[in-house]
């Protein structure tokens, strides 16, 4: 058994980091404070090839494995949460669902601009009446000679209103028990984006709810089989869940990063305030628990790569990665005291930041089912 | 159009620097990463030789290592390096540094050469100019911009004041300034590809190159001192008059 990564993937962790570094971590404040998309700092990690990583090379990706995007996320992440989701959702959700499903038509159509990160992708699967039981999907797509005309509403959809944004592709119902994604370009008649909500956290990242209102879109823009569409998203959710972990490792990391300058420059009583127990050990407790967010991450990562079962192992990691990194903020607010309440401290930002970890891509209550299911309860 | 960029792995900067106690040397991690100021030059070299189809040859003399600072330029997308790393160079000064880079230079043939302005490690910041004379090119220094037209090297030449344009035909030597270019950061598949790349590591004999070390520089580390902390400033209490006394103290630094 070897935990050691390769020393590409070394390498490539050491660039993301100095990228995220140098042209993220010193505009994440003005952006949470303004609630402003970044694009063009979108437009540099697509520069970067994050947003192309797994995807394969004849549509311009890396041909990478899955684990090379958990640490390229883990890296965004350790700095700035809105755009760790942006990516996540980008690939996960957004540009997935074409590679696995689409027709060569609709790969060669949307991928070459999703994976190069000049466009975005947006998936949606939550309705006002349909979060944890997804498939209550109200929403519904009948066909009307040769086009769907869809009806419904989203709530909650990452990346669907940016200005690069190219496509949601959505779940949506096409017969009594029958669940179905078909792919919605942005600007198509009927497609309306809301305003962005206002939200706690991940200020900087794109959300929205969205109203089909008598939508058109041809045929053949079902996504896979029709009716398949409940199984896709469980599959697709199983992926993201695995990004969403090594997004909940970076943003611990970050704590921990912050916290461990912090005690030791932070001086009260005349001593670091990392000189009592009392801050050291919360900062132990949080190195105990990244290491094992890591190792459950990489896991599923990898069992992935392998091409293996992995759906409890996702729904593992992600419920002990995202729980950590909300643990973690937690701490590294109290170790930095009053600055830490202050909006411009880093780690006031991760304290709002981390909650929704907790929350999308299946809750915590929802992965403890995942498990708790997966073990014949 | 072959464009050789003269690069340096050094240790992290971001970790303690130690000396070895005997012979006052860097004490070389493994891991070493590609010295900061060497992106510019890199950078500099990709975008000539994008816009002139051409290829660019990193040359470094550094202890090789794992090749990891190297890599990390051939990331970037530089063709392939040419590491000189021989037991003999322990102890070489700026001067056996030139004369080494010279030879593998003319071993592999340049139409250009570009170098940053000093390595972080070292700080001599004269290897340039002498590689220059030794390869009968002239230097151009202090690049805060390049372009080449028909066989001419263009360089706004960064001064005190301001910048002065300096043409030279070629073959020629620029130093490039921190800051002259925006250093690509190297994808994934960069990466990958920099895993494939030739590393050719010739040694001195088949350089050509005698007298290196200490001995063929001439020069003995006697003794090294740390450097002595830092003195407080200045400060100045704003009673309304803070802003004179700045200026004051600026006028004396004859920054302004
Ligand atoms: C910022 C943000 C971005 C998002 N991006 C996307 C996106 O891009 N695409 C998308 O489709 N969705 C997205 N979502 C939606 C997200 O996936 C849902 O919010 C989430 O799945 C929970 O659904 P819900 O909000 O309706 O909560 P509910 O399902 O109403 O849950 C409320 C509470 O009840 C609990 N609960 C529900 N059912 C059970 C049960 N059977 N047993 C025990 N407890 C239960 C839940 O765990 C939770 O605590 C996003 C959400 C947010 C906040």
């Amino acid at each position: 058994m070897d935990f050691s990564l390769s020393a590409e993937h070394e390498s490539f962790r050491r660039v993301v980091r100095q990228f995220a570094e140098a042209e993220i971590a010193p505009n994440s404040e003005e952006w949470d404070r303004t609630h402003e998309f970044p694009t063009a700092t979108v437009l540099a990690m697509g520069d970067l090839g994050l947003f192309g990583l797994i995807f394969p090379e004849e549509y311009g990706g890396a041909g990478a494995d899955f684990l090379t995007l958990c640490i390229a996320i883990e890296e965004i992440a350790r700095v700035d949460s809105s755009l760790a989701i942006t990516l996540e959702a980008g690939v996960g959700l957004g540009a997935n669902p074409i590679l696995q499903y689409g027709t060569a038509e609709q790969k060669d159509r949307w991928l070459p601009d999703l994976v190069a990160g000049r466009r975005l992708a947006g998936f949606g699967l939550t309705e006002p009446d349909a979060g944890s039981d997804a498939g209550a999907t109200a929403t519904r797509a009948e066909l009307d000679g040769d086009e769907w005309v869809i009806n419904g509403a989203k709530s909650f959809i990452t990346n669907s209103g940016t200005e690069i944004t190219s496509l949601v592709s959505i779940t949506a119902r096409t017969g009594p028990e029958e669940i179905s994604t078909i792919i919605i370009p942005a600007a198509t008649e009927g497609f309306v984006v809301e305003p962005g909500y206002r939200k706690m956290g991940w200020r900087a990242s794109d959300t929205h709810g969205l109203l089909f209102e008598d939508c058109r879109v041809p045929a053949e823009n079902l996504l896979g089989d029709r009716g398949r569409g409940f199984h896709q998203f469980l599959e697709i959710l199983d992926g993201g869940r695995v990004a969403l972990a090594a997004m909940s490792v970076g943003v611990a990391q970050g704590c921990l990063d912050h916290s461990l300058a912090y005690a030791k420059e932070r001086k009260q009583f005349g001593r670091p305030i990392g000189a009592n127990q009392a801050i050291a050990f919360k900062i132990a407790d949080m190195q105990v628990a990244i290491d094992a967010a890591r190792l459950l991450t990489y896991r599923a990562a990898w069992l992935k790569d392998q091409g293996r079962e992995f759906r409890q192992a996702a729904a593992t990691a992600k419920l002990f990665a995202s729980e950590a990194a909300v643990d973690a903020t937690r701490q590294a607010t109290q170790i930095f005291g009053g600055y830490g309440f202050m909006d411009e401290s880093p780690v006031s930002r991760f304290y709002r930041d981390a909650k929704v970890l907790e929350i999308g891509e299946g809750t915590s209550e929802i992965q403890r089912m995942v498990i708790a299911r997966a073990l014949g309860l | 159009m072959k464009i050789a960029v003269c690069v340096k792995q050094i240790p992290d900067p971001a970790t303690p620097y130690e000396l070895d106690s005997e012979n006052h040397f860097v004490v070389r991690p493994d891991d070493q990463v590609l010295d900061d100021t060497d992106r510019y030059g890199v950078e500099m070299g990709l975008q000539l030789a994008e816009a002139t189809d051409g290829e660019v040859v990193l040359v470094s003399m550094s202890p090789a290592n794992n090749l990891q600072g190297i890599r990390q330029a051939l990331a970037m997308g530089a063709d392939k390096a040419i590491v000189i790393d021989d037991e003999a160079l322990r102890g070489s000064g700026a001067l056996v540094t030139a004369r080494v880079l010279a030879a593998a230079i003319e071993r592999e043939g340049a139409d250009l050469v570009i170098a940053g302005t000093e390595s972080t490690d070292g700080y001599v910041g004269v290897v340039p100019q002498m590689l220059a004379e030794l390869l009968g090119m002239p230097a151009m220094t202090f690049a805060r911009k390049a372009e080449l037209t028909d066989g001419t090297i263009r360089i706004e030449r960064q001064t005190s004041g301001g910048y002065d344009v300096v043409e030279a035909p070629l073959p020629a030597l620029v130093t490039a300034t921190s800051g002259s270019v925006e250093p690509r950061y190297p994808t994934f598949k960069g990466i990958m590809g920099a895993k494939q790349k030739p590393i050719e590591q010739p040694s001195c004999a088949e350089l050509g190159v005698e007298s290196v070390g200490s001995a063929g520089s001439g020069q003995e580390i006697v003794e090294v001192r740390p450097a002595p902390e830092r003195t407080a400033g200045v400060k100045i209490q704003d009673e309304g008059d803070a802003h004179t006394e700045i200026i004051k103290l600026l006028e004396q630094a004859k920054v302004i």
